[in-house]
């Protein structure tokens, strides 16, 4: 399948990269398989858990985009960091935190990673290295930077993934991290994930310039467009992008083109855009379609696939039943977590 | 023949050190020539020939410090211009070297209160409001190597108000950063690089340019803690001067005092003289939580005394009773304070013994030590620099009415900013903010006197 890719060196226009060659084992491609999967499916109950109003507020899903929360993921190592907006299901998920726990606290009970006080647009985990979750728009780019500042306080070699969507990608302050993280070269991938639709408005009616990847050019800051529904095409460019950062060099840009099947929100009916455009996506660039096409031509049997896909179902109907077992927070938890002790 | 004069380099000035003479008795100057240096606590100044002449004589030697303003610091001989030079003595114009902010040099005269903590007899040392702060910083990076000062002309500039002085000397371009002017992109840097671990004090040049960067303190740092289920920590130092400073307008001049102390999450520290900027600065960046430290420009020059102990830390929290009386109890806090403690000192020739509650810290409020003095002088009155609606006092005066209603002998009074955007006019100015006079008046109002 061959898709256009494009990239700028951040002090000129736009040229072609060549494409890689792929020598992928069959543990991979299952690997990647399993990894988009779970967040489909998780995603798919997590609507349905909306529908039946165990899920209050905002839900922003994930659907469509799971290719560049996973094949990112596989290009970064121990310690680094990964910070998003609101849509930030699928990237705890590909970042490895417990279903449950990420379900439970869309739920808001004492089980979820924010004890239930986050909810969807705010979990955290340390220990992966997640820092959000974050529901002002453009807020986690700058907050990213910061991660990224650490690191290279620390000098520890690590690299922040700050992601944003087309829609951040208009705000200010992704323009004042651009230029610090240049001007003090800090190792962060910036990861815009261009869904087309910054909640109604598409990238042509709210951008002046729609190649999100050159956005970065005026600051010398390198930048790619990747086909965010190729898991492959994403992991390589994440390979590329988190080795000049990694190496010293400074930030970097990828712009993942990518679709999202829902709406911005559950309560969002989507009429800005046609039931063909959403069908034809989903006919012919769906990411995990994509790869099962490869694992099939890898002699993965069908039945090999069945097992995984049980697997996945009974991961996420775990994750549904402890998200509606776990308690509520118990009233005493309102007034913790304020302030810690000094 | 005309008398140079010391040039008052900013309308608050009083006194500046002549660091050195470019000029020596016999020269000729134009108008325009540079002919001497003056340095100020906060910044080095050119001073500039206003006639031409010949310099007569050198009055006050290269290196004199502490030379008032209007003094004669040499003459000048007329040039042989038609017209002679005018008799009377005249100020040359000066042109900053670097730039300056005005700041105020009138201290309070009333030794104070010593801290409960530190017992009678512990020695003191004098050192100015600017330079305890710059010494909390320094202690506390000596002390922690995650600490870092981050902001605009922090490090080379030496600071904007030079609080920051001879902090880059010390710790190098790694942990005193200068920043883009860009307040929302360096706050949130800050506020991820505290996720991370690390403990930034971020400077504004005043808190007015904080505005552009709230939603950092406010939903970045102030929530996370709580929105993580107490995952992620945001120990940073918000700083900079707040408040007030003298003739800059509207934009320049607002207490954010209300708006910061309103936001659980945030721990608010607004100091009155050194030791409550050094002991609380120190207290602020060991704190895990996020802390706004709101300094005040007027401050920065004037010095106090502190007690000379090794590490002088003061708790986040804690009001300090700063002049004891029997008759009223007048709150107040940064700035504030010193207008109290005059406004106490004229009402005491008129037998008003008022206390003086300095509130040190805004959130959490030291509710205890406000209604401990009311129960014992059965009258309030807040005073703040701004604006009055929804305000620090309206916070107090509710307070106290809940817990020591029938303690009151009077409704409380509230002295603060009126209620328009800072004019920049020196009388409406004067009219607006809150003085010692209309805080005597407050007095008086609850005394039914």
């Amino acid at each position: 399948m061959a898709r256009a890719a494009k990239a700028s060196d951040g002090t000129q226009g736009s040229n072609s990269t060549p494409s890689v060659n792929r020598n992928t084992s069959k543990d991979d491609l299952l690997k990647y398989y399993r990894e988009m999967l779970l967040i489909r499916r998780f995603e798919e109950r997590a609507g349905q858990l909306y529908g039946m109003g165990l899920i209050g507020g905002f839900c922003h899903l994930y659907i469509g985009q799971e290719a560049v929360a996973v094949g990112m993921e596989s290009a970064s190592i121990d310690g680094d960091q990964v910070i998003t907006g609101y849509r930030d299901h699928g990237h705890m998920l590909a970042a490895g935190m417990d279903p449950k726990e990420v379900m439970a606290e869309l739920t808001g009970r004492i089980g979820g990673s924010s004890k239930g006080k986050g909810g969807s647009m705010h979990m955290f985990d340390i220990e992966t290295g997640f820092f959000g979750g974050h529901g002002i728009v453009g807020a986690q780019v700058s907050l990213g930077t910061g991660l990224a500042f650490a690191d290279f306080y620390k000098q520890n070699g690590n690299v922040s993934y700050t992601y944003f969507g087309d829609g951040a990608a208009n705000q200010g302050q992704v323009y004042e991290s651009f230029n610090m993280a240049k001007l003090w070269k800090l190792p962060v991938v910036y990861v815009i994930e261009n869904n087309e639709y910054a909640m109604g408005t598409s990238l042509a009616r709210a951008s002046a310039t729609t190649e999100l990847y050159m956005r970065g050019a005026s600051f010398g800051i390198p930048g790619e467009q990747v086909d965010g529904m190729d898991v492959f095409a994403v992991y390589e460019a994440g390979l590329r992008a988190s080795e000049h950062a990694r190496s010293g060099n400074g930030p970097y840009i990828l712009e993942m083109k990518t679709y999202r099947y829902r709406g911005h929100s559950m309560s969002d009916p989507a009429k800005y855009r046609t039931k063909e455009e959403v069908d034809d996506v989903k006919k012919n660039r769906d990411p995990i379609d994509h790869i099962k096409t490869m694992i099939e031509q890898a002699g993965v049997t069908e039945d090999e696939l069945k097992v995984i896909d049980n697997e996945i179902k009974a991961i996420v109907l775990e994750a549904v039943e402890f998200a509606q077992t776990s308690p509520e927070p118990d009233p005493s938890e309102l007034y913790t977590d304020v302030y810690l002790e000094a | 023949m005309t008398d140079i004069l010391m040039p008052a380099l900013s309308p608050t000035m009083e006194e500046g050190t002549l660091s050195k003479w470019l000029v020596k008795a016999g020269d000729t100057v134009s108008a325009g020539d540079v002919i001497a240096e003056i340095e100020t606590d906060k910044a080095t100044m050119e001073v500039e020939a206003v006639d031409e002449g010949v310099i007569e004589a050198i009055l006050i030697d290269a290196g004199t410090e502490g030379v008032k303003v209007n003094t004669p610091i040499a003459r000048l001989a007329g040039g042989e211009s038609a017209s002679p030079a005018p008799a009377k003595s005249e100020a040359p114009t000066v042109q900053a070297v670097t730039e300056d902010k005005p700041a105020e040099a009138a201290a309070p005269a009333k030794p104070e209160l010593r801290d409960p903590e530190f017992p009678e007899g512990t020695p003191m040392v004098k050192i100015t409001v600017r330079d305890a702060l710059r010494d909390a910083m320094a202690e506390e990076m000596r002390r922690d190597e995650k600490v870092f000062l981050m902001g605009e002309e922090v490090a080379q500039y030496q600071g904007a108000y030079k609080v920051s002085r001879g902090l880059l000397e010390e710790f190098g371009d790694r942990r005193v950063i200068d920043t883009p002017i860009t307040e929302m992109g360096f706050a949130g840097v800050g506020a991820g690089a505290a996720m991370a671990g690390l403990k930034p004090i971020i400077e504004f040049m005043t808190f007015n340019f904080a505005m552009q960067a709230i939603d950092h303190i406010l939903n970045s740092s102030a929530k996370t803690l709580y929105m993580s289920g107490g995952q992620i920590k945001s120990s940073i130092v918000y700083r900079g001067p707040n408040g007030a400073a003298a003739r800059v307008g509207a934009q320049h001049s607002q207490d954010y005092s209300a708006w910061y102390a309103n936001i659980p999450g945030l721990k608010v520290v607004a100091p009155y003289d050194a030791a409550d900027a050094k002991g609380l600065l120190k207290a602020a960046i060991r704190d895990p939580n996020p802390v706004v430290f709101l300094e005040h420009e007027m401050m920065y020059g004037l010095e106090f005394e502190i007690p000379a102990v090794e590490d002088f830390v003061l708790p986040i929290g804690k009001a300090k009773i700063q002049r004891e009386g029997k008759d009223v109890t007048i709150v107040a806090h940064s700035r504030m304070v010193g207008f109290a403690l005059k406004a106490a000192e004229q009402l005491a020739a008129e037998g008003i013994e008022a206390e003086v509650v300095n509130l040190r810290t805004l959130r959490p409020l030291d509710t205890d030590t406000v209604i401990a003095s009311v129960k014992k002088t059965n009258r309030l009155v807040t005073v703040e620099e701004g604006w009055g609606p929804c305000g620090v006092g309206a916070e107090i005066a509710a307070r106290v009415t809940a817990d020591a209603f029938d303690d009151l002998d009077a409704p409380p009074a509230r002295v603060h900013q009126e209620d328009v955007p800072m004019p920049y006019a020196a009388n409406l100015e004067a009219l607006t903010v809150p003085s010692v006079e209309k805080i005597i008046a407050a007095v008086k109002q609850v005394s039914y006197k």
